[in-house]
């Protein structure tokens, strides 16, 4: 992964919009622990690694600044691993539409 | 623009939400206000929204809707096996997957985002996590203006559910800008922030115009059934979170005639976990279609993020039922190995209901399930059951009744354990009357607001008395 964005990048940033202390004052126990953050992406407007402030703007024109997390970020995701378990439903289904065709 | 700098602290903007909503979403809610509990909901829909013509007319010039309609002949027939002799009701679906942006939520956006542009506004805005994010970026791109939405998406780790991930994925596809947030209800701050500093229109799921953009699909499906099968169908079973499924279909139900067809809601079961918590987010498998938002959005329904919300479930619901997580991870399973469709698997809540309900209904009964959804990466069995086992959910085989959300996903081990487990909607009836009503303890309240609760939720006089004596309020 890339640590060290230029200019015209497409990079992410956070913002903390509010610190532990701050929080809502009906949020769980667990939450409150927490700050609430955000996470944006845009071109970067400036050079930074990662970890320091960066200036971006949005693809709605928006500035915004906050901490460089990413250069060039992208979908890791999946479809994840093998889960046996649905390949046995499969089989059963199979089996139990057999004795109805 | 204004030139007073307005203070952007949490309270502070919080406090200036009428304001904000007002100019957001170009909605003057007050003309329908009786100035306490009632409102006129149907002239709401009426003056406010679109009559269900410039509704056909709007979506279809977006490619939204006249989704096909076709018959499940295996998993009905998989169903009658379980059946008494005689029963076993023929199970149809609506492929909403077939949606330019992959699901039902195209109908809601189209109707919005025209709305924004006839107005004026440069831009949208929606806060979801859900498919209505990637509806209203998509119709956003066909009608040009700009995009925004706003997600839950994230644990304080950085650790973010796969289905949500995806959705971010399609949003920034259609050319949206996603803002991404930790959990927690200050989601309405930000949103509340964004609106006023870009100026954008809310693209709420729950103003009018949202709520008869889903008419459509009722009064499609409707028609459908009586021109291919010769009748209306007894029943149709609807996925239910926020109650603008609900509401919408079963309006567009009566539009079309069909005044007898009973309407089922259904959710995912989720209880016991708390939809604020930062470490139950990533215990649960589905995102939408649960009760964490279907009890609160039925027994609370202004809830939502405008003031008066156009989904009304309890209007709606003839039945309300829930069903497990291991279950439509089966029926979703089962939709692909019998049908040949991939689909979903939050949009299969209610076929999973559907499969236990169609068992209760005699052969030549219809049981129409009103949507599908895309699938894809992230958004699929395999990858929500993936994402389980790492975030610690045990995934077994056994008797459904005994999972326990976040804990574990029970797979039934034979598909005869499948249920529609019905939710008392005497109680939730009874929960959004006292809610109403608690802001007017120990006041007065009049006769109007009275039959508005009636009509509201349906529920019997009586429990209106009740809660106006538990309450000690009187009634001029």
């Amino acid at each position: 992964m890339k640590t060290h964005a230029a200019i015209g990048d497409w990079v992410q940033i956070k913002q903390v919009v509010l610190p532990v202390g701050e929080r809502a004052p009906q949020v769980p126990e667990d939450t409150k622990n927490t700050p609430f953050l955000l996470w944006v992406k845009g071109f970067a407007q400036q050079e930074a690694n990662i970890g320091e402030t960066m200036h971006i703007q949005t693809v709605t024109g928006r500035a915004l600044e906050g901490e460089l997390v990413a250069v060039e970020p992208g979908y890791t995701y999946g479809f994840g691993n093998c889960v046996p378990e649905l390949l046995a439903v499969d089989n059963q289904l199979r089996e139990l539409m057999r004795g109805e065709q | 623009m204004s030139t007073i700098v307005k203070s952007n602290a949490y309270a502070d903007v919080l406090s200036r939400k009428n304001e904000i909503m007002k100019s957001a979403i170009g909605i003057d809610y007050s003309v329908f206000e009786s100035g306490s509990i009632a409102f006129d909901y149907e002239r709401m829909m009426s003056e406010a929204g679109y009559g269900l013509e410039e509704i056909q007319k709007i979506q279809s010039q977006t490619g939204v809707g006249n989704t096909p309609l076709f018959e499940l002949r295996n998993l009905t027939k998989l169903a009658r096996t379980f059946s008494k002799p005689g029963y076993g009701g023929r199970i149809l679906v609506k492929d909403e997957a077939g949606n330019p942006s992959g699901s039902f939520k195209a109908r809601r956006a189209a109707t919005a985002v025209y709305h924004a542009k006839k107005l004026g506004y440069q831009g949208v805005i929606a806060a979801t996590s859900g498919n209505y994010g990637a509806a209203v970026a998509s119709q956003a791109a066909m009608q040009g203006l700009k995009c925004i939405i706003v997600q839950e998406c994230y644990d304080s780790r950085m650790v973010g559910q796969p289905e949500i991930l995806e959705k971010q994925r399609a949003c920034e596809a259609y050319g949206a800008e996603v803002i991404q947030l930790s959990v927690g209800p200050e989601l309405f701050y930000t949103f509340l922030l964004l609106l006023e500093q870009t100026g954008y229109f809310n693209a709420s799921l729950y103003t009018p115009f949202g709520i008869a953009g889903v008419e459509t699909l009722g009064y499609e499906l409707a028609h459908q059934c009586k021109t291919t099968l010769g009748k209306f169908p007894e029943q149709v079973i609807v996925t239910h979170a926020g109650g603008g499924n609900v509401t919408g279909t079963a309006r567009g139900l009566t539009k079309a005639g069909a005044t007898d067809t009973k309407v089922v809601a259904a959710s995912v079961d989720l209880t016991g976990l708390h939809m604020a918590s930062d470490t139950a987010f990533n215990k649960k498998s589905f995102t939408t279609g649960h009760t964490g938002f279907g009890i609160p959005f039925a027994t609370q329904p202004d809830r939502a993020d405008v003031p008066r919300n156009a989904a009304r479930p309890l209007r709606y619901m003839d039945r309300y039922v829930t069903v497990k997580q291991g279950e439509v991870f089966y029926i979703t399973e089962a939709l692909a190995i019998l049908e040949g469709l991939e689909r979903g698997p939050a949009g299969n809540t209610s076929l999973t209901a559907a499969f236990a309900i169609a068992q209760e209904m005699k052969e030549d009964e219809i049981l129409v399930v009103q949507e599908t959804e895309y699938t894809g990466a992230g958004k699929h069995p395999l990858a929500q059951l993936t994402f389980a086992r790492e975030n610690g959910v045990e995934i077994v085989f056994g008797n459904p009744d005994n999972e326990v959300a976040g804990t574990s996903i029970i797979l039934p081990e034979t598909p005869q354990q499948i249920k529609a487990r019905d939710f008392d909607l005497n109680k939730a009836r009874r929960s959004y009357i006292k809610n109403a009503l608690t802001p007017y303890a120990d006041k007065v309240i009049t006769n109007e607001d009275v039959q508005f609760l009636l009509d509201d939720s349906r529920a019997e006089h009586t429990t209106v008395n009740e809660l106006l004596t538990e309450l000690r309020i009187s009634v001029k």
